[in-house]
């Protein structure tokens, strides 16, 4: 991973950052994994009208780690869904890999891990992951050793022939981690897959990710609800803000690529987070 | 006694109450024993009068003790005593040769062919249907109050027009008792499947939809092992049922063999002891049926990582 502009600095732009910006230290420029113009999604409810997303904009260059982060409601999680094409835009365009979202989800572009570890109860670790190579039309000899290389990369060899009951919660997602990542996706997409596990095995688990996007190289979209682990994980935050859900701030953070968890304590991700907080507080997140 | 021996048989006894064996099957076995009590209770009852006329017809002197004995062994009683009945059973299944016409193994496997063959079509059909309806709005809109009507008319009306319909049709034994039989077991099936083919997570099945799975593959790696375990549930109740359907069935064709051919010939002929007789064979066909399902379902259910 390459650097992005320096640390903590603020973008000029309120909606859409572009790593693709000519004045960019890159000089070839990196492909283009997402790019939405205008995304507005809107439900009618009994209650009415309901902004999901009002105007969204953004670009994401491959290879980043991308976070979103904001309040219940402020529609972090349905821009997600809109990308992987389990729910359309009312308005604007959508790339992804340069398709629609619709293409991009039939040519398997992404893997989707959701807060739940959604195993199927009646097959086995190995099965689990073999699920979506089932699908795929893998042969048995490449799943075999698909689910080998995985199950590893997140330290789980050993649990083929467990069912998914007899793993704890953080065991079950580093499966569904693993699963989203066996058919070699370029992009993971990640609603908040650690927020459901206790303060220490998310802390664990943020150190595993990074260790993973780093020596896997993929762009990585990541909703989250909290800050220091959006700092800790990202290379840019996006901040948004409910009623309508809209952007409100996007943050430029490069911290070493082989930072560990004490990163956490300098006075640059202190600033980093206190800026993500003053941006939430901006959103009026913290009215209710 | 010494306070030391009512000690020890204090503590012997208390160790017998908590033996897991006593633990598990004490409930049942004084519930069986109540009710055999109850039983012994009203056949006296129900037999005294019987009983008493008998003497008092024949003008011999008889004290109550020997109206007592007689309502124990009766010849065809109103209601018989358990012992006449599991004698009877007991001589219907080993007293003859299986195949002969007056046991009643060769009634018991008579029911059980048809009951098997109607289970069997019975579950395809029910299961087929539940595809249909999961799979078509439209098809759940049309089918499902159909289904439901099926088993609104009584089957004893329904048994009589299926016999006559088929049998001018030229099918005539096995198939019209176990399309009677399908048509009564279907239903839960369907109705369990349903409920099963439907269950699945919508995490689940929105992750099948970010692989861009097929509906068939949604389907078989998804949808069907999901349903299992309201399959085993309804096919319990099911096969229960296909029985009643089969016995059903036998009644107003005027069946030769079967088991409800046994009821029948028992109620014309007053042979209320063969009556019951023949219920008990019901009530064992049914058991082993149910446990043979029970059987199956736990092994799948283990190769199926339950706990």
């Amino acid at each position: 991973m390459s650097p992005t502009p320096s640390s903590g600095q603020a973008t000029s732009g309120v909606e859409s950052v572009s790593l693709l910006d000519p004045t960019s230290v890159e000089t070839a420029p990196r492909r283009r994994v997402v790019d939405a113009q205008n995304i507005s999604l809107t439900f009618e409810t009994a209650d009415g009208r309901v902004d999901a997303l009002s105007n969204v904009n953004l670009e994401v260059a491959e290879g980043e780690f991308v976070s979103f982060i904001g309040p219940s409601g402020c529609g972090k999680t349905t821009m997600l869904r809109v990308i992987a094409d389990l729910q359309q835009p009312t308005s604007g365009t959508l790339l992804v890999n340069g398709m629609t979202a619709e293409q991009a989800r039939l040519a398997r572009a992404y893997g989707y891990v959701f807060q739940a570890p959604a195993l199927f109860p009646w097959r086995t670790i190995e099965k689990n992951l073999k699920l979506p190579l089932e699908i795929m039309g893998y042969t048995e000899f490449e799943q075999q050793q698909r689910v080998q290389r995985y199950l590893s990369m997140v330290n789980l060899t050993g649990f083929e022939r467990k069912f998914p009951w007899q793993l704890s919660g953080g065991m079950q997602q580093r499966v569904s981690i693993a699963r989203a990542l066996s058919f070699d996706p370029a992009l993971l997409l990640m609603d908040e897959p650690f927020g459901a596990l206790d303060e220490i095995v998310r802390d664990h688990l943020n150190e595993q990710l990074l260790h993973l996007w780093k020596s896997t190289g993929k762009t990585v979209l990541f909703v989250t609800h909290s800050i220091p682990e959006a700092v800790f994980l990202s290379t840019r935050i996006v901040v948004m803000s409910p009623r309508p859900g809209r952007i409100i701030d996007v943050i430029d953070c490069d911290f070493p690529v082989d930072r560990s968890l004490e990163i956490r304590e300098t006075p640059e991700f202190m600033k980093v987070a206190q800026r993500v907080r003053n941006g939430l507080r901006a959103g009026h997140s913290y009215d209710e | 006694m010494t306070s030391s021996a009512l000690a020890l048989s204090a503590r012997s006894s208390r160790a017998f109450a908590q033996h897991p064996l006593v633990v598990r099957y004490a409930p049942v076995v004084t519930m069986v024993l109540a009710l055999i009590a109850i039983w012994y209770v009203a056949a006296v009852a129900m037999n005294w009068p019987l009983v008493r006329d008998g003497f008092e017809r024949e003008e011999t002197p008889y004290t109550t003790m020997d109206v007592l004995a007689g309502t124990m062994d009766a010849e065809r009683p109103l209601l018989p005593a358990p012992h006449q009945v599991v004698s009877t059973f007991l001589d219907g299944v080993f007293g003859y040769p299986p195949l002969a016409p007056r046991s009643l193994v060769y009634h018991s496997l008579v029911t059980l062919s048809a009951t098997v063959l109607g289970f069997g079509l019975g579950a395809l059909f029910g299961i087929a249907l539940a595809l249909m309806i999961v799979h078509s709005c439209v098809l759940e809109r049309s089918l499902l109050p159909w289904i439901i009507c099926s088993q609104m008319v009584p089957v004893l009306a329904l048994a009589p027009i299926f016999i006559v319909v088929l049998g001018a049709l030229g099918l005539h034994g096995l198939l019209p008792k176990s399309i009677i039989s399908a048509y009564l077991c279907f239903f839960p099936i369907a109705i369990g499947m349903v409920k099963g083919l439907t269950s699945p997570d919508p995490l689940q099945l929105e992750l099948m939809r970010t692989w861009s799975a097929t509906p068939r593959q949604v389907l078989w790696k998804l949808r069907w092992p999901a349903s299992v375990p309201y399959l085993f549930a309804s096919l319990k109740v099911a096969i229960t049922i296909s029985l009643v359907g089969a016995i059903v069935a036998e009644l107003p064709t005027g069946a030769e063999a079967g088991i409800g051919a046994r009821l029948l010939s028992g109620s014309y002929y007053g042979q209320t002891i063969q009556l019951w007789a023949a219920l008990v064979a019901a009530a064992v066909l049914a058991s082993g049926l149910i446990g043979i399902v029970g059987l199956i379902e736990q092994s799948v259910a283990r190769r199926m990582g339950a706990h």
